[in-house]
């Protein structure tokens, strides 16, 4: 006992020192590694999209809704409220984006979107807060009532107002972008001499720099806030509380039923901010159908992130990156190939190196099934780069499921006075 | 008796509060309710509308049947949708290009959409038993696939050509040998129901006898009601759940098989989409019950096609949509309120029935 | 429903006062309604001789009393920390100043002398750190009057007496301790008066030096005791149930159960004594085939079951009362007579071939019903409509109607009242005079010495003594239980 006391004790303390230094050598590491992956991809076939300022542009943008439903899942079930409603929610709130929009301006559009995906929130946190009604079941109700609102206003709303109908918004004028004088240029100039790496490197920069929306700016602030209020405020642990053991916060005097409300009705909230990046900046416009299924995506991106901001923005960026290698070039696509079999073999040393023997042949296995693909091939099928982040969606989760950790209460009707 | 009042309480209920609800909206956009609603019901009471209302709730009911065998226990299989697509595609594919004589036709074919739409969800089934994936999310991913894999193959070169007269793609069209006749149930029109509205019925007879009268239904049953009870009473869990989902995947592969073989003869890129939610809806609506989902199924349909006349009388049809919405939810809170109450009832009837003999049993009790 | 009707109670301050009462007496209820979780109809609570009303939680932790519930409520992904200071955080600015509550902790613990380590995960901690938690979230509150709902009941008795300690030095320090439970020679031991609640009234107040358990025992229960004794030894030579050095994993390779051997016999009720959480659960799951074996056999009969699916074992007779009866006892939405099929719905009369018989299930369950006393007005109520005591005898009921050889008994009586749990034992002896065998697994030291024909000691998953019903006390069992003792009898 006294023992194991021990360990733990030096263990805790050691970690706290090094522990954070650790984490951003870590992730430095990686991310520079990934790079260099790239850029050997990129020089051996010549697929100059793999990895530029434009690709990695179209990714964020790509990223950002979906990141936006994510962290909308993130808020409610870290209150221990599963929502797939956020497709619905998102839906409003392209909607509202539309129409407060093109009637005031781009910035009264994400207000109402913000508003809208919050009331779709307050609907899901009556069904099941409330009234205890099972979230999933909540959830797809609220994504078919949604798209009905949305659809039956629109054909109100929008009729006969110049460019719009029943199933799209007239035009919402543009908010503006921001590019950071003289350094993207610069970075512009670095990535067309195409140096090895640091072309690459200077792509990247000048993606995340170039003509950024103001709503990918705030989407991107929205990550280390969240992660701020969730794990450092009073606030954040009492929400955090609620859906790991509801019945203890209760008998501390936290207000669960409040924390839950807050919750669900933030991420309805977040989802509809994306709805806003959709309808506002993607498209300029309001339209119907225009989420695509971002909603479940985001909720995948979550999962996959291990219910962290960080690890959902990361799930986010690959959805992102594969949609935006699908719309640039075909080229970029075939690479792609190449590129996931290094990695997975990547994966296959790692996982060997720490003796995982299923887990680095079923690797080595797919690395070398798709590096035959590759080098039998001169293109792939647009279809399949469609898939593909669903695919590795699935295989991460085969993968990796029993290291994931949702709260422990995610999920669970909570009723008031019923612990213990 | 009560209990079946209960029981259609809450449908009841949420339907009232629904059609309340949409009457507001209705008269805060400036149109008159009750007369919206007397189009509609006439409208989808004529003879024509009535076939209509019939075909498209027999797509419905097999859809939320699908449903309902996961909701059962306790799976979530939302899936049903790229279930129903992959295999209406495939099956068509096949019976565009094979011809058997009939019915060996229409039977194969119907059996290829169940082995595809079992396969795909059971793909979903072996990751939650294998990798304890959750079937909510993993059914949702396979959606987006099926949806890439149907992209893929419906080219032309591959599975498709081009439809005649239209600058759309689909599967070739289905000979009549392979086609299900429609049969003509409704008198003043012309129009028939789909031949497959009797494997609906089949369907759910099958569904009913073999949740409640079966072993099999009763594990899958005690499952749905209580996982760990269930492993303590000797049953598989893992194997029930991959079973369940394969079972659901196959019913789900004949989602299609109405609209396929009796109406359009080739999938194209125009089949129709999004049934899978539709049946979860209905699916909720029914209470996972055989003839609960009838009815269920009968007024989503009804909904879906009086709607039509609504657009000519300048009210959008999308208010139908809204009011479907409303619907689902206010009877699943409906239903959780009813069951509550139910529960609370009984404990009431059974401590105040005990409470008689109370007083004598607590003696007997502790000289034991 | 009233569980509590004219409570009068009063506590001195600077004191240990014992809440003694039966299982379902109304201990519970009365002291959540003390912390503010319900609101009593009647009556009133006063704290310095002043009224107070309470509504929440939080009215209660404001007028300084705070409670140790008997379930930990604590949340396994949260630090120590975390759930120390949940709901009261101290805050720098906006943030939750973490420096500050660790060294306030670091302080309390020291005084008090309950020392842990606030940065750990909470989910890496024992039974005994998790209890010293629960204390200092209550503590840190400032709390002068402490509510401990069955703080032992999870404790071994090393534990206990840590526990004890730390109770002592409260009470020293001019803090209130409330301490419920229904293990009276612990009541005796650390508390200053003693209050007996029985069926939700309080029927006497007491010191613990005027009272003896038996007198106490006897104001619990509101007359004579019953007792599990079994007078003549029922056992034959012919084994029912062997197991042999059976061994079970956990997925990290640590042995949850190590080299478990043991053979019951026709008419043999076998006690198996351990403080919970020591691989008991692991031994009933892995003896019904719920749990596979890393290593070793089980026999029933002459016949090896080792391969065998829980069903398979069910059906060649082995019946099984389970530890929780709501979770994996019974379907508690489901009508009595589908709860009766449960686990023999493979069998008549639950069932013809494949499919079930419904007539012969319900027919079945009213028989269930008269024999077995258990009382509902119809089989057609749900099972979460009974109390817990009807619950139990239907499932013994329903167990012994397969006529099983061997039975495995997970803490029968739990949570039933005295009269369901005295049907019970008398269940359990003729059942066992018939030739029954019976593994019986009990946190009821008293009922594990009266029932059982032979008993053996687990302690972290091995079979560490064994002991003689007959000549063994509670006492000399506990030492066992703990490691202590070695060779109890």
């Amino acid at each position: 006992m006294s023992a194991t006391d021990l360990t733990t004790k030096t263990r805790a303390a050691a970690g706290k020192m090094s522990w954070l230094a650790n984490r951003w050598i870590r992730l430095a590491v990686f991310g520079v590694g990934l790079l260099l992956v790239m850029s050997i991809v990129r020089l051996i076939t010549g697929a100059g999209d793999l990895i530029s300022s434009g690709t990695v542009g179209a990714a964020v943008g790509l990223a950002v809704p979906i990141g936006m439903a994510g962290l909308g899942g993130l808020w409610s079930e870290r209150s221990g409220v599963v929502n797939i409603g956020l497709e619905g929610m998102m839906i409003l709130g392209t909607w509202g984006a539309g129409w407060a929009g093109y009637q005031w301006g781009a910035w009264w559009g994400v207000v109402a979107a913000v508003a809208f995906g919050a009331v779709g929130g307050l609907v899901h946190a009556v069904a099941t807060i409330t009234f205890g009604v099972d979230q999933i079941v909540s959830g797809v109700a609220i994504n078919i009532l949604g798209l009905g609102v949305a659809q039956y206003l629109s054909a109100i709303a929008f009729t006969g107002k110049g460019g719009g109908g029943p199933t799209q918004s007239p035009e919402i004028p543009s908010m503006g972008t921001v590019t950071i004088p003289g350094f993207s240029s610069a970075m512009g100039t670095i990535e067309n001499h195409h140096w090895f790496l640091v072309s690459d490197l200077a792509g990247v920069f000048k993606g995340i720099t170039y003509q950024v929306s103001y709503l990918t700016i705030i989407a991107v602030l929205l990550l280390p806030l969240t992660y701020w209020v969730l794990w450092r405020t009073a606030f954040g642990l009492r929400l955090r509380s609620c859906g790991e053991a509801p019945h203890a916060a209760e008998s501390l005097g936290v207000n669960v039923f409040k924390y839950k409300y807050i919750a669900v009705v933030t991420s309805g909230a977040l989802a509809g901010f994306g709805g806003a990046f959709l309808a506002i900046v993607a498209a300029g416009i309001y339209r119907e159908g225009q989420t695509g299924g971002r909603g479940y995506i985001g909720l995948a991106a979550m999962i996959f992130g291990n219910w962290r901001p960080g690890g959902l923005a990361a799930g986010a960026l690959l959805f992102g990156y594969t949609d935006a290698m699908q719309l640039r070039s075909a080229d970029a696509v075939h690479a792609l190939l190449l590129l996931a079999a290094v990695l997975l073999a990547l994966l296959a040393v790692t996982y060997g190196a720490r003796r995982k023997v299923v887990s680095a042949s079923v690797m080595a296995a797919l690395a070398a099934v798709i590096l035959a693909w590759f080098l039998a091939t001169s293109d792939l099928p647009q279809q399949v780069t469609y898939m593909t982040p669903y695919i590795t969606t699935l295989l991460v989760l085969s993968l990796a499921s029993q290291r994931l950790r949702m709260p422990a209460a995610d999920g669970l009707v909570y009723r008031r006075g019923e612990g213990g | 008796m009560r209990r079946f009042l209960l029981a259609v309480a809450a449908p009841v209920l949420a339907i009232v509060f629904s059609v309340a609800l949409t009457s507001v909206i209705l008269v805060i956009s400036g149109h008159p309710p009750l007369e919206v609603f007397r189009t509609m019901v006439d409208y989808g009471f004529k003879p024509r509308s009535q076939v209509l209302t019939l075909n498209l709730a027999t797509t419905y009911y097999l859809s939320a049947l699908a449903v309902a065998i996961g909701f059962r226990m306790n799976l979530f299989n939302i899936g049903v949708d790229g279930q129903y697509r992959l295999a209406a595609m495939i099956a068509a594919a096949f019976a565009g290009s094979v011809v058997l004589p009939a019915p060996f036709g229409q039977i194969v074919t119907i059996a290829i959409a169940m082995v595809v739409g079992a396969m795909w969800a059971g793909i979903a089934g072996l990751l939650k038993v294998t990798r304890g994936v959750s079937e909510v999310i993993s059914t949702i991913m396979l959606n987006f696939i099926a949806t890439g894999v149907v992209a893929y193959l419906l080219t032309p070169g591959r599975l498709a050509v081009s439809v005649q007269g239209s600058n759309n793609i689909g599967t070739k069209p289905i000979p009549a040998s392979g086609q299900v006749p429609g049969i003509s149930l409704i008198a003043g029109t012309t129009q028939q129901v789909y031949g497959l509205i009797l494997l609906a019925v089949v369907m759910g007879l099958g569904y009913w006898f073999l949740l409640g009268r079966t072993r099999f239904g009763f594990d899958l049953r005690a499952t749905g009601h209580s996982e760990p009870a269930a492993v303590a009473s000797g049953v598989n869990v893992k194997r029930m759940v991959l079973v369940s989902m394969l079972l659901s995947g196959a019913v789900a592969g004949l989602v299609g098989m109405p609209q396929l073989l009796g109406a359009s003869y080739t999938y194209s890129l125009d089949f129709p989409a999004g049934l899978g939610f539709t049946g979860i809806a209905i699916a909720l609506l029914g209470r996972n019950n055989p003839v609960g989902i009838a009815f269920g199924a009968l007024l989503w349909a009804f909904l879906d096609t009086s709607r039509q006349i609504l657009d000519l009388g300048g009210v959008s049809k999308e208010i139908v949509t809204i009011m479907q919405g409303v619907i689902v939810l206010a009877v699943v809170i409906a239903y959780e309120l009813v069951r509550r109450y139910g529960l609370a009832q009984q404990q009431r009837e059974v401590g105040r029935r005990l409470a008689a003999e109370e007083p004598a049993a607590a003696t007997t009790g502790a000289a034991a | 429903m009233v569980a509590n009707h004219d409570i009068d109670l009063v506590v001195q301050r600077g004191t240990v006062h014992a809440i003694v009462g039966e299982n379902g007496a109304g201990k519970s209820t009365l002291m959540n309604t003390l912390y503010g979780m319900h609101k009593p109809d009647e009556g009133q609570v006063l704290i310095d001789g002043e009224p107070v009303v309470m509504h929440s939680p939080s009215d209660a932790i404001a007028r300084g009393v705070g409670m140790v519930h008997q379930h930990f409520m604590l949340a396994d992904n949260l630090t120590v920390l975390e759930n120390i200071i949940l709901g009261q955080e101290p805050k720098k600015g906006r943030r939750i100043d973490f420096d500050a509550a660790r060294t306030e902790i670091n302080a309390i613990g020291r005084r008090y002398g309950l020392e842990v380590e606030p940065d750990e995960l909470l989910e890496d901690l024992g039974v005994g750190d998790r209890q010293r938690v629960e204390i200092l979230k209550v503590l840190y509150r400032g709390a002068t009057t402490l509510i401990l709902d069955e703080p032992t009941s999870v404790l071994v008795p090393q534990e206990v007496d840590d526990l004890f300690d730390a109770l002592r030095e409260l009470k020293g320090q001019g803090l209130t301790v409330i301490f419920i439970s229904h293990k009276l020679d612990e009541v005796l031991s650390v508390a200053d008066t003693i209050t007996v609640i029985r069926a939700g009234t309080t029927v006497a107040t007491v010191a613990p030096a005027e009272v003896t358990a038996r007198q106490l025992a006897e104001l619990m229960v509101g007359s004579e005791l019953p007792s599990p004794e079994t007078r003549e030894s029922t056992v034959t030579d012919v084994p029912v149930l062997t197991v042999e050095h059976l061994s079970l994993a956990a997925p990290g390779g640590r042995l949850l159960l190590d080299d478990i051997s043991f053979t019951i016999h026709q008419g043999e009720v076998l006690g198996i004594a351990g403080v919970e959480g020591n691989g008991q659960a692991e031994l009933v799951e892995t003896i019904m085939g719920m749990r596979t074996a890393s290593g070793g056999a089980v026999q029933l009969g002459d016949t090896d079951v080792t391969p065998w699916s829980t069903r398979r074992r069910r059906e060649a007779g082995m019946g099984y009362i389970p530890e929780d009866r709501t979770r994996h006892g019974l379907l508690l939405e489901a009508p009595l007579w589908e709860n009766r099929m449960l686990g023999h719905q493979t069998v008549p009369p639950n069932a013809k071939g494949a499919l079930i018989d419904r007539k012969g299930a319900k027919a079945d369950t009213e028989r269930i019903v008269h024999e077995y006393d258990v009382r509902t007005p119809s089989i057609d109520v749900t099972a979460s409509a009974l109390s817990g005591g009807n619950q139990q005898k239907l499932i013994v009921g329903r167990e012994m109607s397969s006529n099983p050889r061997v039975l495995v008994a997970a803490h029968p009586t739990r949570g039933v009242d005295v009269g369901a749990q005295a049907a019970i034992w008398d269940l359990l002896k003729d059942a066992r005079s018939k030739g029954l065998g019976v593994l019986l697994i009990s946190a009821d030291l008293d009922e594990l010495i009266g029932l059982s024909d032979t008993l053996r000691v687990l302690l972290r998953g091995r079979l560490v003594a064994s002991a003689d019903p007959a000549t063994v006390t509670p006492e000399q069992l506990g030492s066992a239980m703990t490691g202590v003792g070695g060779e109890a009898a």
